[in-house]
Formats: C-alpha cells, structure tokens, sequence
C-alpha cells in the first residue's frame, strides 16, 4: 500500500506491507533507528514514539495507520542543533545507562512537560509507567524529567498536532 | 542531582557514552545494516520432551524469498549440530533427534527481509512424538523419570554433578551443639534477566578474504571470538566479534546461542551477511535463564544469639543442557560464599545439579556467580533466628558480624575477604532509615491491624574473576589485558577487553586514566567491543570490570607514567630518579619550576629529544591484570512495606541501601548501578517468575506473563556511602555492578514476612505476588515454580 507519513516535519511516501508495523517502517525503511524494538506485547515502551502528539507504541501501530499522519521520533527532538531539555536533563541527571530505553522515555517526558510543565514526582512516574528501564531503577529518570521541567526551553513546543 | 562537567580524574561526571544515547545515535545490533544482508528466524519445539519423527522443509525452501532453511540434520552433516557449553556439556543447536525444553531451537530460516523469515517458519511441517516431561527439579532423579540427555552412551539417569564445600563433620557437631537450630526449604525460583534489547547477531563472512566478521550482543567478545574458533573449526585471526552499544545485559549476553552459530552458518551457506534478532518469547523461553535453585538451609546458633554454623542441600535445576556460566572448578558458582558476612565456626553446603526439561543457564542475571541464591539463603535464616529468638534482627546482625580487625578474613569455605568494616555500614542504613522510629511506629501499625514489615540484608559479594589459577572459563583464564596509546599532543586512546552493557565504561575507564595521568578525561578514548581492536579478556560479568579490567587500565596508565619519566629526566637532563610526580607532570625534585607535563614529554617522546639507551621512544605500553584475589563488596540495605492483608498487595514504601564497594570512580555511575539492582530485587521478590506446567510449558513468555517492576513499584531509593578500600586492587575499588540485585531480594522478603507476624508467618518464597502473600495469610502457600494449584 501506498502512504505518506510525515516524520519530524518531512513527508516520506514509501509503499508497504499492510502488515508493516511502524516501528519497523522508521527502523528499516527510514534508517531512523534511534526507536527501539522490545517486546512484541506493548509493555515494554522502547518503540515510543509520537503519533499526531500523542505517545503511542509504534510496535502495535501498522505503518498504514499513520498514513497522512505526523509521527515524531527521538531524531526529531533537537531543535536548530539544540538539545531538547529532556534530553540535556537526561545527561545532566544521569536519567540512562544502556540507552535503549531513552528514546521512548524522552518522547514521553516531552508530551508530559508538554501537557504539563510542572508535574510532580508521582505525575511523573504515572506517566512513565507504560515503560520498562531495566538499568536505572526510575529514580534518575524521574529526576532528569525534573531537571527539563526546572530548565525549559525558549522555543514554543512544536506545531505537530491536529 | 546533577553531575559536573567532566574534569580530570575520579568523581561524578556526566557520560561520554550519553551523547549519542539522548540523540537516538546508537549502535546496536539490530541497527547494524550491511550490504546484501538477510534475516534469520528460528522455529522452536512447541513440545518440552518429544522425538522428532521428520522435518519437512521443502514448502519453506520454495518460498520465493527464502535463501536458505537449515536442519539439524544439515548441522549434522557439518559437525555443527551440537556445541559445547560454558560448562563443559554440549547443547544442541538445532535438535537431531529430540527436544528436549519447550522452545528449543529445531530450524533455522534465511529470508530476504525478517517477515519473510517469519513466513517460512509457518511452512515448515515438524513431526514429533510427544514425551513423558520433567518439569518438577524434585522429580527429576525419580527411578521412572524419562532420561533427558539420552543423547550420551550409558546415561541412565538426570544427575548432573554432586559438589561440596566446607566441613561437613565439623558442621555436625556445631550443630549437634547448638542451643538453637532454625531449618528452612526455600525456592529462589528460576528468572530471567530479560535485558530491553533482546540476543542477536549480524553474522558476514567474506568469502574471498575468509574472514568471518559479527556483530552480537556480547558482554565476553574475546572468549566468544576463541569459542567461535573452537565450535565452528574457523581459523581465530580470521575472527572479528564486534560488540557494538548493548542494550543491557545482566548475564543474558554471555553465553553463546544457537540462534548465532545458526546465523553463521548461515552466511556461510548464502554467501551474504545474516542478521538474528530473538523476539521477547524467543528471548525469555531459550537464551539464558537464572537461579532455579531449590534450597533446604539450616542455621545453628547459641541461646544468646552467637551464630555458630550453616548448612544447605541444594537441589539445583540446570534444564536440558548444562550451560551456566560460571569458572570450571565451581559447578555451583561461587554458592559456598554462603557463610555471608558473619564469623561462623563451621559451614558446609551440598549441591546437586540436575536436568530437567527446560531452558539452559543458570548463572545469568546480575547474581556474581550464585551469590544471589547464597545472600537470599543467609539473609532469610538469619531474619528467622531472630524471630526464633526473639532478638531484633538488626541486633543479631551487629552482634555476628565480621569485625573491622578480622579482615583479611578466611572464612570457614575458603574465601578471602579482603576488608570490611560492617556494622558501621549497617548502622548507617539504620541511622538513615531511622529504625527505631521504624520499629515505633510499625508497633502502633500492628496494634490498629495493619500489616507493615521492615526487612534487613547484609551481603558481602566476591567479585572480579580470577585469579587465573583458581578462575578459567573452558580453559580460558580470567585476566584481562589493556592497552594504552598516548599520542604526540598527550591525547590518549585506552584499548580495553570488556564490554560495557550500559555500565558507562566510556566514562569511567577515560576517568582512571585520568587520575593517573593527569589530563583531562576528554582526552582520553575508551576503545572497546571489537576483538581487532582490543587486547584479550574475559569480559564483563561477575561485576569484573573494575575489579580487574580498572586495575588493568591502572597499572598500563602507570606503566606510561614510568616512561614519561625516562623521556623527561632527558627533556631536563636529570636523572629520572630525582624526579617527582604531580597530577600531569614530572618535575625534578626541590626545583618545581623545572618540569615537563605529560603532554610536553608526549611530544618529546615522539620527536628528536635523544634517549636514554634503551628507551624505545613513544609512551605507549600494555599489561594483562591477573587479579590476586577477588574483591568483596558489602552493603546493608533495609526495605520497608505495607502489605494488605485483604488482597495480598505488597507496596514498597521506602528502601534504604548503603553500599561499600571501595573507592569510587564516578560515584554518580556507582549510584545508578544501585538503583538498576534495587528495582532488580523489587522485581524478583516480588513479581518476575518464570514458572511451568505439568507438561513443561513455559508460563512467563511475555512481558504480559513475567512482570518487571516500573516507576510505580519502585519506591525513590535512599542511598548512603562507606568506603573501605580494597587493599588489593591498584586503585582500591571493589565492583558493584551486581551488588544491588544480590542483596536486594532478601530485604523485601524479610519485610514482607515481617509483616505477616500477625499471621505467624515464617516464610514464603519469592515472587510475593498478591496470589503468594494472600495463599500463605490463608496458610495454605503453593510452590512458585509450578503452576498455580
């Protein structure tokens, strides 16, 4: 089938398998392999990505679904070169150690701080609570959200809803 | 908190590695992509016991794009059917003439994209005749149970080994002696380390140069890379295992599985790269498993709370093929560091291993060896004497521990301690949780019916495998080589043999070389994860690291060091025996002034300064650490919970957890390794189980089946800090990888049974699901590691 998905702002027109998870249209067909693949089940969170500003799990997502949709990735956090502050508060706070959780974590922390740019440490949790970190036992995380929250950026969140 | 800039030398600093993490930049295996590459997908047994009647490929093969399908019988036809295990058995690698665990690989698919892969698997029509299963450890030497491994002549029953350690005649008579003995069976049951980024490889071998190249998932390149050469007959220097960014470990990646000499193979056969990724089932049902340890534990003691001595039987499930991970002499691991961190006068242990119709493993998930199972076993004992002698538990702790002055302590099972200050570190996790206020207001709790529980461990680790006398795996001695370039403008470049899987050596290794030479840690590259381009070793596990691959980066940065010292007594026409070291330059002594940094002797030693005879010029050098001795980390962790009583909910409130691992490098890494370990406890204690049915069938094959603990089980950890030095090691640190998973478990089990007095609990195995902790307030407990009955 044939689809075009806007991803990070740019239209990519690809024809896939109806069957095609998102996941792995952004990992093999986009080259965008900063989202991760974990679980099959949805339990796990690493393929977290953004579909139309909402935080989905792309490994339950069909490519076909997100036709003429807007998807946001990790690659698509920088701005004009400048880190996003979830993930400056990601380094500053020691909130990875493998990595390969980040990816969804930080596309989550964005939509929290997004909706809501002061959230409490248990808000924080909640949010995060679709995800599996099996390095950092949550407590850097929780603080490296804290840490974007303290330290927001200038730039207005980006236009990539509908 | 938020870490510092980097700077020079140890103390927090933020990651080198996290750059290209926050950015979605890394490399892993499944991100590696070659030219003309195809995918590999594996069809596993459906049965745990059965005979395999025929195996029909031909719809798979005539899929329009499959490449290849192996069988065991083409394996066969190689050699390559079956391989040798990190403990000296065999496992098959794809199944000949029966399966022997539900999940055990039976094909291999080669396709054009990986859906394809999967396709075929679906065509693949597998004839099996169905077996008796032993899915209970305990009725696995049975007189009529079915005999696993009838793959070897003569096998007769399911034993694997029998091992001891300790006095056992000794132990009968301290026990004999006793005014008190307090007996219990317990299960550690069988986990899995389940790492977010499951097992995989890209394997390519060039067929003109003969040169096999793979990308895995490994934590061990090296002894992969020598494994390979021995499994697989390929010539070693034709061998290149690169491990790229691993998405954690825990154990999981040590071993060698099926699924990569399948992938091998099949590059081979096809002439184009091959790329294996597990799926989650596949990850949980085949490649590695940990614990599965059935224990029947006793400790003796005086009235007066002076414990004496200790004894297990243990009943140890290794599944279908013996393929733990641990040094050959040790069978059991490092199991007989059961006498934990107490001053005993007599201890023996008995281990017998057997198979049973399940996965692999055993040594597998943060467990330094079997020490979680030997932490849990002393922890959980000790917490019972209390109860039997009506003592506090912190106090029959402080009352038994090793005291500062006994160190290096021979304990009565052989092992070395090398230091320790105990109850200090445990009376700072009772200052920190503000115990007696605890114990207060638990008291007013209980009198209003609410059920709140504080649990204590103390757990004394033996880490960094060797020395290589003592520690081998397959032959294969436990030292670790590094290497150290300094280039002409004082940059260096430190080659090193083990495989960060999340740990941050990036950071921390460029940290001990720039303590110890005094430049800045951003002038130092960490090389590793790619045989061709680092020095022999063992790997990374066993929280090995820093104990052994950092003393290595110690002594070749101080190796350096002694060069530059040579080059700058010629840079200032002095002898070099009157020269002094200050952080970053060599100056001679009484005359500050006249010195030379490291940077100006690099360029120096790689320019027309002329040499003393016998000084070869640049400062490069190399070494191979072979540990003395291991290092013995310890900490004492205290865990409070509310459990309610009407459904059995255990909610983690608070954990404390003071560690001593020695000297730290990054103290903000130190402190992540802790909280990756707690939440690892959290999980075993309290939700991950991989359990089986009566037909062997796997009951935790998805996140949905095996829990892991989130942000909302996890309390926010409280951690304090001691630090002992180890006298041993070159910078005196110790490793604390594992720490935090091999002491956690017991805290959380003693305080969920703490808080269950009221119901005159003694204990209750792991996990304490809602099931578990209502079952055993009816009094009526079941066995985790069977299904539900």
């Amino acid at each position: 089938m044939k689809v075009t998905v806007n991803v990070n702002g740019q239209d990519y027109e690809r024809d896939v398998e109806p069957r095609q998870l998102l996941v792995h249209f952004l990992r093999d067909e986009l080259d965008l392999t900063g989202t991760h693949w974990g679980c099959d089940t949805s339990n796990c969170g690493v393929c977290a990505v953004w579909l139309d500003g909402v935080p989905v799990k792309s490994c339950t997502v069909l490519t076909v679904m997100a036709d003429d949709r807007f998807v946001r990735t990790v690659e698509g956090l920088e701005r004009d070169g400048e880190l996003d502050p979830v993930q400056q508060g990601f380094t500053e706070c020691h909130g990875l150690q493998c990595g390969f959780c980040t990816s969804g974590m930080l596309m989550t922390a964005r939509w929290l701080l997004d909706q809501n740019p002061d959230p409490a440490d248990e808000e924080i949790r909640e949010a995060i609570s679709g995800q599996l970190c099996r390095c950092t036992g949550y407590e850097n995380i929780v603080r490296s959200v804290r840490w974007a929250a303290e330290h927001p950026a200038a730039y207005d969140a980006p236009e990539m809803t509908v | 908190m938020t870490a510092p800039a980097p700077h020079h030398g140890f103390g927090s600093m933020r990651r080198k590695e996290d750059a290209r993490f926050i950015r979605g930049q890394g490399t892993y295996v499944d991100d590696v992509k070659v030219p003309g590459m195809l995918h590999g997908a594996i069809l596993h047994s459906p049965y745990a016991h059965a005979r395999i009647l025929s195996v029909d490929t031909s719809a798979a093969e005539a899929h329009p794009k499959v490449k290849a399908v192996i069988t065991g019988a083409m394996l066969n036809a190689m050699d390559l059917a079956w391989m040798p295990t990190l403990s000296n058995d065999v496992q098959a690698v794809l199944a000949t003439d029966k399966v022997r665990f539900q999940g055990q690989e039976v094909a291999f698919v080669v396709a054009e994209d990986r859906y394809s892969a999967r396709d075929a698997l679906e065509l693949i029509d597998v004839g099996y005749e169905p077996l008796p299963v032993v899915s209970d450890a305990r009725r696995a030497l049975d007189a009529d149970a079915p005999v696993i491994r009838d793959d070897v002549e003569d096998r007769t029953d399911n034993h694997i080994f029998d091992w001891e350690a300790g006095d056992r005649a000794r132990t009968d008579e301290v026990f004999a002696a006793a005014d008190v003995v307090v007996s219990q069976d317990m299960i550690y049951p069988r986990v899995h380390p389940a790492p977010l980024e499951t097992c995989g490889i890209v394997a390519d071998l060039d067929k003109v140069s003969g040169k096999l190249t793979v990308w895995t998932t490994t934590q061990a390149p090296h002894a992969h890379r020598t494994l390979y050469a021995l499994v697989a007959g390929l010539p070693e220097h034709k061998i290149r295992v690169i491990s790229p960014d691993i998405g954690g470990g825990f154990g999981n990646k040590v071993g060698i599985y099926p699924g990569y000499v399948c992938s091998i193979v099949g590059s081979i056969v096809t002439g184009r790269p091959v790329k294996w990724m597990e799926d989650r089932s596949e990850n949980l049902m085949t490649t590695s498993f940990a614990r599965d340890y059935h224990m029947s534990g006793s400790i003796a003691a005086t009235r007066d709370g002076r414990v004496l001595g200790l004894r297990v039987e243990t009943l140890a499930d290794h599944g279908a093929f013996n393929g733990s991970a641990q040094p050959t002499k040790f069978p059991a691991g490092f199991f007989h560091v059961f006498t934990g961190s107490y001053d005993l006068r007599a201890a023996h242990c008995a281990v017998t291993g057997v198979y049973t119709n399940k996965a692999p493993g055993g040594v597998a998930y943060s467990c330094s060896f079997r020490i979680t199972e030997a932490v849990y076993l002393v922890e959980r004992l000790m917490d019972m004497l209390a109860d039997e002698l009506g003592t506090d538990p912190a106090e029959l702790r402080l009352k038994n521990l090793l005291k500062p002055e006994q160190f290096p302590y021979t304990s009565v099972t052989g092992w070395e301690y090398d230091s320790g200050d105990y109850a200090k570190t445990l009376r700072v996790a009772l200052d920190l949780a503000g115990y007696d206020a605890l114990r207060k207001e638990q008291a007013e709790k209980r009198a209003r019916g609410e059920l709140m529980g504080i649990g204590i461990s103390f757990f004394t680790e033996a880490v960094g495998a060797g020395p290589r006398k003592h520690m081998d795996i397959l032959g294969l001695g436990m030292a670790d080589g590094a290497e150290l370039r300094v280039h002409p403008t004082g940059k260096a470049v430190l080659r090193i043999s083990v495989q960060t899987q999340g740990q941050g050596h990036e950071t921390t290794f460029a940290q001990i070389v720039a303590q110890e030479l005094g430049i800045p840690a951003d002038d130092v590259e960490v090389v590793h994860g790619d045989t061709d381009q680092t020095p022999f070793g063992l790997g990374t596990y066993g929280s090995r690291s820093t104990p052994v691959s950092g003393a290595a980066a110690a002594v070749v940065t101080r190796k350096v060091r002694e060069r530059a010292r040579l080059v700058a007594g010629a840079m200032l026409e002095a002898d070099p025996a009157d020269l002094e070291w200050e952080a970053g330059r060599w100056f001679v002594r009484g005359d500050r002034s006249s010195g030379a940094t490291i940077q100006e002797i690099a360029m120096a030693a790689h320019g027309n300064v002329e040499l003393p005879e016998g000084v070869e010029g640049h400062l490069d050098a190399t070494t191979v650490y072979n540990p003395p001795n291991l290092t013995y980390p310890y900490g004492a962790y205290i865990c409070v919970v509310d459990v309610d009583a009407g459904t059995g909910k255990v909610t983690v409130r608070r954990f404390v957890a003071v560690d001593d691992c020695g000297v730290r490098i990054n103290p903000m890494i130190v402190e992540g390794q802790v909280h990756g370990g707690l939440a690892d406890g959290i999980g075993m204690a309290l939700m991950q189980l991989v359990a089986f049915d009566e037909d062997g069938n796997h009951l935790g094959a998805s996140f949905m089946d095996y829990l892991l603990p989130t942000a909302m089980e996890c309390p926010s950890w409280e951690l304090g800090t001691t630090v002992t030095p180890s006298p041993h090691h070159p910078l005196g640190a110790k490793g604390v990888g594992e720490s935090a998973t091999v002491g956690s478990p017991p805290a959380v089990v003693n305080a969920v049974v703490d808080a269950l007095r009221p119901y005159d609990v003694r204990h209750a195995d792991m996990p304490l699901t809602p099931a578990c902790v209502w079952r055993t307030i009816q009094g009526n407990p079941f066995r985790p590691d069977l299904a539900i009955t």
